[in-house]
C-alpha cells in the first residue's frame, strides 16, 4: 500500500494535498453546531449527482414522455421509487441546509476580511443552485412544473426593451414546450451541475487558504505556537472528520425519515397539483413555486409594478453578494456585537420565514401588505448595515478561542 | 453569550410561528375523514372490484399495470386474469381503456381524468367526499349534481349502490345523537333518498372507504415496502449514531 502511495504521489502530490485539506489543515478547536451544515451540503451534493444520473437513465426528456416516464421510475424501475424521493427530498434539504450554513455565516460574521471572496463564490453556488432547482423543476412536466416555469419566465418579459425577447430566447417557443423541457434538461444535467461543483472547489480552495472563521470570530492563524501551529488549531482529519461523522448520522435519520414516510411533506416537498400532467390549456388556480422561492416570490408579487418586482426581487438576492463590505463593525461574531446587530438578525430571519410562508398562500389585500412591510425589514437589515454596525458599542474580543 | 444568540432565534422561531398562525385561512367545504389503510387486503381487493366494475369502463390508470395489483393484493394471476381482464389483455400491460378521447369529450364536456394519481392529487378525503356527494339535479345533462365538485360532467355511475339523493348531503358534520334513545338522530351523508340503492347508507360508506382505498394504494405502490425498509434503515442508523458518538468522544478526549 505504501509502495502504491509513494508510486503515485512521485507523479502527483496526494500526499501534500491529503496534509494541507486534512491531516494539516488546521481548524478552530472551538466549531459549534453550526459548523456541520457546509459538510452536509456536500452530502447532499454527491446524494443529488448520484440519484440524478441514474434517474437519468430512464427518463424521458419530452413533453409526450416526461410525466409517464417519471411514473414509471416510480413503479416500473426497480428501487425507481427510491432514487426519486432521495432526488426529491435531496433538493429540499439541500436548501434547508445551504440557508442554515448562510445563516451562520451572518451570526459570526464569516463574510468579513479575510473572507470576502468565500462569501461570494458561496453566493454564486446558491444563485446557480437555484437555477439549477428551478430547471429541475420542470422535469416531471406535472402542472405545477409547468405554470410554475411559465410564471417564472415570463418574469424576464417585464424588463423593459429586451424583457420579451429574452424570455422567448429562454424558452426557445413562445410558450413553455418540449422544446423549453429538453434545454432545462441538458442545462440540468450537464451544464449546471459542473458550474456548481467547479464553484464549490473555489469554495473550498479559498476556505483553505485564509483559514476557517469559528463562533468567537478571531483569527486563530494570530496566535501560533513555535512549530507555527495555530494554538487554538486542531488537525481537520482526524478529529473534525470524526466530528463530522455525528452529524451526518443525525441528518441522515431525519433526511431518511422524510425520504421513507414522508416525502411529499404536506406537499411542500412535492406539490400536489405536480400529480397531474402539465396542461397548456388549464391554469390552476394557485400557483406556488417550491417553499425555498417563496420568500422572494412572495417579495416580487408584493410590489405593484410587474419591472419594479423583478427589481426588488432580484435586489434581494443580489444586496447578499456585496453583504463583506456593508458590514463596518470592528468584530466578527454576533457573540461580541452590540443588541443592535441582534434585533437586525432576528428581524432578518423572521422577515424571511414570514415572506416564505407568504409566499406559499394565496395573495389578500392584508397578507400583501404584510408583504410589503417584511420586504422593507428583508432590505432594511442590509440598507441599515453600515450605520448600526458602526454606531453600536461592540464587546471585547477574548484573545483565545471560548468554549 | 452564546444564550443570548440562542435566545434570539427562539424568539425569532416563535413570533413567525405566531405570525404564521394569524395568517392561517379558514378551510373550504367541510369533509368526512378517513384514514386509509393500504395493508388491508381484503379491503383493497374489494376495491379493485368496485374499481374495475364501475370506473374502469371511462377512467383508465395508464401508469399502473394489472400484475402489479395482483401481486401486492395477493390475487393469485389466473383468478385474476379470469376475472378482471378481457380479451386479449395481459396481465403485464398498463390499465388502460379503450374509449376514445375526443369521443368522450363530447359525451361528458371533459375527457374523464386518468385515476393512477387521484389519489395523490386529491388526497383521499376529497375522493371519499365527492364520491358520496351526488344529489338530484334536473339542470344537468346527467341529472345529477355534486356538492364537492360542483357541476361535475360525470354521471352518478354508482347510484344502483347508494340510490340517488333528494337533496344536497350534508357531509362532514359530527353524529348528533338522542341522548335518551341512544339513537343517531342525524349524520354525515345523504339524509333522504329520491331512489333507494342496493346497500344501506353504512354499506355504502364502506364500500367507497374500500374504492378510495385502492386508489390511495395504486398512488404509490410503494409506500409499504418503503416504510418497511424505512425503518430497517433508521434503526441502522440509530445503532450507527452509538457508534459514532462514542468515536467521537474518545478521539476529542484529549482536546480543551
Amino acid at each position: 500500500m505504501q509502495k502504491l502511495i509513494n508510486w503515485i504521489d512521485e507523479r502527483l502530490p496526494i500526499v501534500e494535498a491529503f496534509e494541507n485539506h486534512m491531516s494539516k489543515y488546521y481548524a478552530p478547536k472551538n466549531f459549534n453546531v453550526w459548523y456541520i451544515f457546509g459538510v452536509l451540503s456536500m452530502l447532499v451534493l454527491v446524494n443529488q449527482l448520484l440519484t440524478g444520473i441514474w434517474l437519468t437513465m430512464s427518463y424521458n426528456p419530452s413533453a409526450e414522455g416526461a410525466f409517464a416516464s417519471v411514473e414509471y421510475i416510480m413503479r416500473d424501475v426497480e428501487y425507481g421509487w427510491l432514487l426519486r424521493y432521495l432526488h426529491s427530498t435531496g433538493a429540499s434539504a439541500f436548501f434547508i441546509v445551504v440557508y442554515l450554513h448562510m445563516f451562520r455565516g451572518l451570526m459570526y460574521g464569516s463574510y468579513k476580511k479575510p473572507r470576502e471572496l468565500i462569501w461570494i463564490f458561496g453566493m454564486t453556488i446558491y444563485l446557480a443552485l437555484m437555477a439549477e432547482a428551478f430547471m429541475g423543476y420542470l422535469l416531471p412536466w406535472g402542472q405545477m412544473s409547468y405554470w410554475g416555469a411559465q410564471v417564472i419566465v415570463n418574469l424576464f418579459g417585464a424588463i423593459p426593451y429586451i424583457g420579451e425577447d429574452l424570455s422567448l430566447w429562454i424558452r426557445g417557443d413562445y410558450l413553455i414546450t418540449g422544446i423549453t423541457l429538453n434545454r432545462f434538461f441538458a442545462l440540468h444535467v450537464v451544464a449546471l451541475p459542473i458550474v456548481i461543483l467547479a464553484l464549490v472547489v473555489l469554495h473550498i480552495l479559498a476556505l483553505h487558504t485564509v483559514g476557517s472563521n469559528n463562533p468567537d470570530g478571531i483569527e486563530i492563524k494570530k496566535n501560533k505556537d513555535e512549530n507555527g501551529i495555530p494554538k487554538d488549531g486542531i488537525p481537520f482529519h482526524p478529529y473534525y472528520s470524526v466530528h463530522d461523522i455525528v452529524g451526518i448520522v443525525v441528518f441522515l435519520f431525519v433526511f431518511c425519515g422524510v425520504v421513507f414516510f414522508f416525502p411529499e411533506m404536506g406537499g411542500y416537498f412535492l406539490e400536489k397539483p405536480n400529480f397531474e400532467p402539465a396542461n397548456p390549456l388549464k391554469t390552476p388556480d394557485h400557483i406556488a413555486p417550491v417553499w425555498y422561492f417563496t420568500p422572494f416570490y412572495a417579495m416580487l408579487r408584493a410590489v405593484p409594478d410587474a419591472f419594479l418586482g423583478v427589481v426588488i426581487m432580484g435586489g434581494a438576492i443580489a444586496i447578499l453578494f456585496v453583504l463583506p463590505w456593508l458590514d463596518r463593525s470592528p468584530v466578527k461574531s454576533i457573540r461580541y456585537k452590540g443588541w443592535m446587530s441582534k434585533v437586525a438578525l432576528a428581524l432578518l430571519v423572521v422577515s424571511f420565514v414570514i415572506l416564505g410562508y407568504l409566499g406559499v398562500v394565496v395573495a389578500t389585500p392584508e397578507r400583501t401588505m404584510w408583504a410589503r412591510i417584511l420586504t422593507a425589514v428583508y432590505f432594511g437589515y442590509f440598507i441599515l448595515m453600515p450605520w448600526f454596525t458602526r454606531k453600536e458599542k461592540t464587546k471585547p474580543v477574548p484573545d483565545r478561542v471560548t468554549g | 453569550m452564546k444564550n443570548i444568540v440562542i435566545k434570539s432565534i427562539v424568539i425569532a422561531a416563535f413570533l413567525s410561528v405566531f405570525s404564521v398562525g394569524v395568517f392561517a385561512s379558514a378551510s373550504s367545504a367541510p369533509m368526512d375523514h378517513i384514514k386509509t389503510d393500504i395493508t388491508d387486503q381484503e379491503s383493497l381487493q374489494n376495491g379493485l372490484a368496485l374499481f374495475a366494475n364501475y370506473c374502469f369502463g371511462c377512467h383508465a390508470m395508464k401508469y399502473a399495470r394489472y400484475e402489479r395489483s395482483a401481486d401486492d393484493l395477493g390475487i393469485p394471476h389466473d383468478i385474476f386474469v379470469e376475472n378482471i381482464l378481457t380479451g386479449e389483455t395481459k396481465i403485464g400491460q398498463l390499465m388502460n381503456i379503450s374509449m376514445p378521447t375526443e369521443q368522450a369529450k363530447v359525451w361528458f364536456g371533459n375527457p374523464p381524468p386518468d385515476l393512477t394519481l387521484s389519489a395523490r392529487l386529491h388526497g383521499p378525503d376529497w375522493l371519499y367526499n365527492y364520491l358520496r356527494g351526488f344529489y338530484v339535479d334536473a339542470k344537468r345533462p346527467y341529472g345529477v349534481n355534486n356538492v364537492i365538485f360542483k357541476d361535475v360532467g360525470m354521471p352518478h355511475v354508482l347510484a344502483g349502490l347508494q340510490g340517488v339523493c333528494a337533496e344536497a348531503p350534508e357531509l362532514g358534520v359530527e353524529p348528533v345523537v338522542d341522548p335518551l334513545s341512544g339513537n343517531i338522530v342525524k349524520s354525515s351523508g345523504c339524509s333522504e333518498y329520491l331512489v333507494e340503492g342496493s346497500l344501506s347508507p353504512t354499506e355504502y360508506d364502506e364500500a367507497i372507504y374500500d374504492l378510495v382505498n385502492y386508489l390511495e394504494y395504486v398512488g404509490e405502490p410503494s409506500r409499504t415496502e418503503s416504510e418497511a425498509i424505512g425503518l430497517k434503515v433508521l434503526v441502522f442508523l440509530a445503532f450507527l449514531f452509538i457508534f459514532a458518538y462514542f468515536l467521537n468522544k474518545e478521539y476529542w478526549r484529549d482536546i480543551h
